[in-house]
């Protein structure tokens, strides 16, 4: 075992990650822990744009831009935080721009912006350019970016370890601290893959930047990487999980495999059909049609296949129709996702409309945190030191609902405090001890997995898993199709006790790791079911069939999901639930 | 939704290509054990859209979770898995089986002149050393303006192809030179360095030139495109580095 200590750790090198070490790494001593190499992160996959109000082609204003994600997340989004949000995202895009961000340009060398789902001027009057972007690749521009600052600014890495535990002060997981006390961080145990030590992180601060857990269904635009892990670590310690049940289905994943294909082909003027070569967006959303927000497109698209106007022999997809627009124009703007059509289903998008169905792509949920990143151990107490900041975190700027443009740049807004913010706490904060068994739990875990003799595989378990959160908790849900989930998630975890890895080695044991990762896979889902279930309304990118309506008497608050210690040892999900914060929007009916 | 399940089994009807049985020919090494390096053979059922990666995942999941390898994004976006495959460096997410002629063994290595860390893994740091020492990153002198800085869309796609690259190592691994001489920045770090020297913005070119220059730098470079052939971004990686020769001797940029 090995020891270390920092001011400030990172977990995780995506975007947020990155750009809070750009900031806190000027400040105060910093280590990033990532279980990728920065440059794998699924940050870089990210293609559309991230939006500002720069007005740079039209008009347009941070207001603006804060009612549509308001009214994007369905109301549930917290004011505030959409409204820091939308102010600091014009500096946010001119910070990358300095850092040397190629984004396209206009003809008099500005930023150039196009439209993207949501965004509108003036409240909902059309849709407005606000989306910066680097052709189809602005999420590999930014991730690239951002790594070039750091090699620029020497920031110090540790590369292919995973943190597997976060030390507190206080155990949560009781969920009682006596009256007074602050809760802090100490720091965080973490395993390096090339060798299979466990390295123990003593920190003054702690960010989270782990990203998004898409792999808990089949069908995801998300990375194989891509578990979970910062927010189902928070979990067993006792941290809350805010909106977890909110999960976002992208409509324009490639049909059957789940790659995505951005939103900015809609916004560079592609259409949606049904098999009867409808364009049936006109039906559901009259106004902005092909780009109405995600949630009611990708309803639209299921509901179109249930009602059996789907393409293909099973009538299971619709169509993506690109072929309107001049080839040059799609290369010019479009070229990566065109390249995917043609990779991966052998389409031609210059001729031939794409086959695309709805593809889980985004969790509005995770940890809560003020908007200043601190994470949250309650509605009200935040754990000092703690702090978290893209995907993995919820503000909450997204709501029900994120808007297309909106993650790239939350992760660069709120990655941003987070760095200011964590080098700023531990300026003046105390160490705290770290227990001398701190790694304790980690390393039981991991050898009970990696020593069992026999046992199920890792990847059978994961993809029942998988295929059950599809089946129940996707698109459409039903109290039966979430109890049956829930039933289901309850039996994978038994299996997963016994479950057993093949590799034994210390070595890169990437059987290991993938096991540990199914542990937080199969935590999150249950929060997601656990969530979605008691939430009976239909609200943003969570809607139940046998509740179809927005309920704002009852629903229009947060869901805090608590993990307790149950009966043999599994823990059972308490949920609680948080005001939203309300400044200028009151909640309205949601059309477009 | 019952319709999405089915839709993965069913939706390599599409291309109309069946399923097949494909044999996966890997080279295997862990040094932990103190057995030599071998050669294994796998033969497992794919379908018609299966790339390398699923034929791959498909051992480790179902036959041997030992089989060890990188990956993430698995649509050739973050550069994990790049592999000599067939012997040509390629990214196992982005080769279809169907385009391999799976009636033979699919022969796969790791990419060469990388530590063998174990099985396809490889230690990556001296690649990476190397695209850090091209200095990597806009260097400007004095005031930024308060908006952004102008680029005219011309001056924006003078470096465009060069922005593409995600850092895989397929084109340093496939170089002659790079395999005998360690010490050889390679076509990935040219590639970077070219992507700020012919940037309008920066004003660092001079001194990146100046590390270029060196004896382990460009003029290293024998021309012989393997680099733009295993590129899996379609990079012209051997133009990038005529450029930079070029701008080496003109100054020009
Ligand atoms: C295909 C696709 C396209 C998208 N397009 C857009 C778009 O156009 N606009 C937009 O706004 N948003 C887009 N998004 C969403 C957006 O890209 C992501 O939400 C965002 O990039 C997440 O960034 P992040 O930094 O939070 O996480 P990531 O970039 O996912 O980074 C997570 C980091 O955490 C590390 N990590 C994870 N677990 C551990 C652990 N246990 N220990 C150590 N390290 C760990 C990983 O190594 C990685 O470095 C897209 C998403 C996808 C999937
Ligand atoms: S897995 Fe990301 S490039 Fe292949």
């Amino acid at each position: 075992m090995q020891t270390h200590q920092y001011d400030v750790v990172i977990v995780g090198a995506g975007g947020a990650g990155m750009r809070a070490a750009l900031e806190s790494s000027t400040r105060a001593r910093t280590a990033v822990i990532s279980k990728l190499y920065p440059t794998r992160s699924h940050t870089g996959a990210a293609q559309g744009g991230m939006c500002a109000a720069l007005a740079n082609v039209e008009e347009d204003n941070w207001e603006w831009h804060t009612f549509d994600t308001v009214k994007g997340g369905d109301y549930l989004v917290d004011q505030d935080a959409a409204e820091v949000m939308a102010k600091e995202a014009i500096d946010a895009v001119l910070d990358l721009e300095k850092m040397g961000l190629p984004f396209n340009r206009t003809p008099e060398g500005r930023i150039d912006q196009r439209r993207f789902g949501g965004h509108t001027r003036n409240h909902g009057e059309a849709a407005v350019r606000r989306s910066c972007y680097a052709a189809d690749r602005t999420g590999h521009m930014i991730l690239q970016t951002l790594y070039q600052q750091c090699v620029k600014q020497d920031v110090e890495f540790y590369n292919e370890f995973y943190v597997l535990d976060v030390i507190l002060t206080h155990d949560l997981t009781a969920g009682e601290v006596p009256a007074g006390e602050e809760v802090a961080v100490a720091g965080v145990v973490a395993y390096d893959l090339a060798t299979g030590e466990i390295h123990v992180f003593r920190a003054k601060s702690v960010v989270f930047a782990t990203g998004g857990a898409g792999k808990i269904y089949k069908t995801t635009s998300n990375a194989h990487t891509l578990t979970g892990d910062g927010m189902a670590l928070a979990l067993r310690r006792g941290i809350p999980l805010e909106d977890m049940e909110f999960f976002q289905f992208h409509p324009t994943g490639l049909a059957g495999l789940g790659i995505l294909l951005s939103e900015a082909a809609r916004g560079e003027g592609a259409i949606l059909r049904n098999s009867e070569g409808e364009r049936f967006m006109e039906r559901y959303a009259p106004t902005i049609k092909d780009l109405a927000p995600r949630d009611m497109v990708a309803r639209a698209m299921a509901n179109e296949v249930r009602e059996g106007r789907g393409c293909g022999p099973n009538k299971d997809y619709v169509l993506l129709d690109l072929t309107h627009l001049e080839p040059a124009h799609i290369d010019a703007k479009l070229p990566d996702i065109t390249e995917f059509a043609r990779t991966y289903l052998g389409v031609e998008p210059y001729t031939e409309p794409v086959p695309v169905y709805p593809t889980a792509h985004y969790a509005m949920g995770g940890i809560p945190t003020t908007i200043d990143a601190e994470v949250l151990r309650s509605n009200t107490d935040v754990v000092r030191g703690l702090f978290a900041a893209g995907e993995v975190a919820c503000v909450s700027v997204h709501g029900s609902n994120r808007l297309g443009t909106n993650s790239l740049l939350d992760i660069n807004v709120f990655g941003k405090r987070a760095g200011i913010a964590a080098a700023r706490y531990a300026e003046t904060a105390p160490w705290h001890e770290m227990p001398d068994d701190a790694a304790t739990p980690t390393v039981e875990y991991i050898e009970r997995l990696r020593d069992h003799a026999t046992g199920e595989r890792i990847a059978d378990i994961r993809r029942d898993l998988q295929e059950t959160m599809d089946r129940n908790a996707q698109v459409f849900r039903t109290a039966d199709s979430l109890t049956e989930a829930l039933a289901d998630i309850a039996a994978l975890k038994k299996r997963y006790r016994d479950a057993s890895v093949q590799d034994k080695g210390r070595r890169f044991n990437t059987d290991l790791m993938e096991g540990v990762e199914l542990g937080f896979l199969l935590d999150l889902a249950e929060v997601v079911v656990v969530g979605a279930l008691a939430r009976e309304e239909s609200r943003g990118g969570h809607f139940r069939e046998d509740f179809p309506s927005r309920d704002d008497e009852k629903f229009m608050q947060h869901t805090m999901a608590y993990l307790r210690p149950g009966a043999g040892g599994e823990g059972t999900v308490e949920l609680d639930y948080k005001p939203v914060i309300v400044t200028r929007y009151q909640p309205m009916e949601r059309k477009y | 939704m019952t319709a999405l399940a089915e839709t993965t089994e069913t939706s390599t009807e599409a291309g109309a290509v069946p399923s097949f049985d494909v044999t996966l020919r890997i080279r295997r090494f862990d040094p932990d054990t103190g057995a030599e390096p071998r050669w294994e053979e796998f033969t497992v059922t794919a379908h018609g859209t299966d790339r390398v990666l699923d034929a791959m995942h498909k051992v480790k999941w179902e036959v041997d979770g030992s089989l060890t390898f990188r990956r993430s994004c698995a649509h050739g976006i973050c550069g994990s898995d790049a592999m000599r495959i067939n012997g040509r460096n390629r990214l196992a997410c982005k080769t279809l089986l169907k385009d391999l002629d799976p009636s033979k063994p699919i022969v796969i290595e790791p990419i060469k002149g990388l530590p063998v860390i174990k099985d396809l893994v490889v230690d990556m740091e001296p690649f990476f050393a190397s695209y850090r020492e091209v200095m990597p990153f806009l260097i400007t002198n004095g005031n930024a303006p308060t908006k952004e800085r102008l680029q005219s869309p011309e001056d924006r796609a003078r470096y465009d192809d060069t922005t593409k690259c995600i850092l895989c190592a397929a084109c340093t691994s496939s170089c002659p030179v790079f395999w005998t001489d360690g010490q050889y920045f390679g076509p990935a770090a040219i590639v970077n360095a070219h992507r700020f020297i012919f940037d309008s913005r920066d004003e660092g070119a001079a001194q990146r030139l100046e590390v270029l220059n060196d004896k382990e730098g460009v003029w290293r470079c024998r021309t012989t495109f393997n680099c733009s052939e295993a590129c899996p971004r379609g990079i012209e990686v051997t133009k990038a580095i005529q450029e930079v020769k070029r701008a080496m001797i003109t100054r020009a940029f």
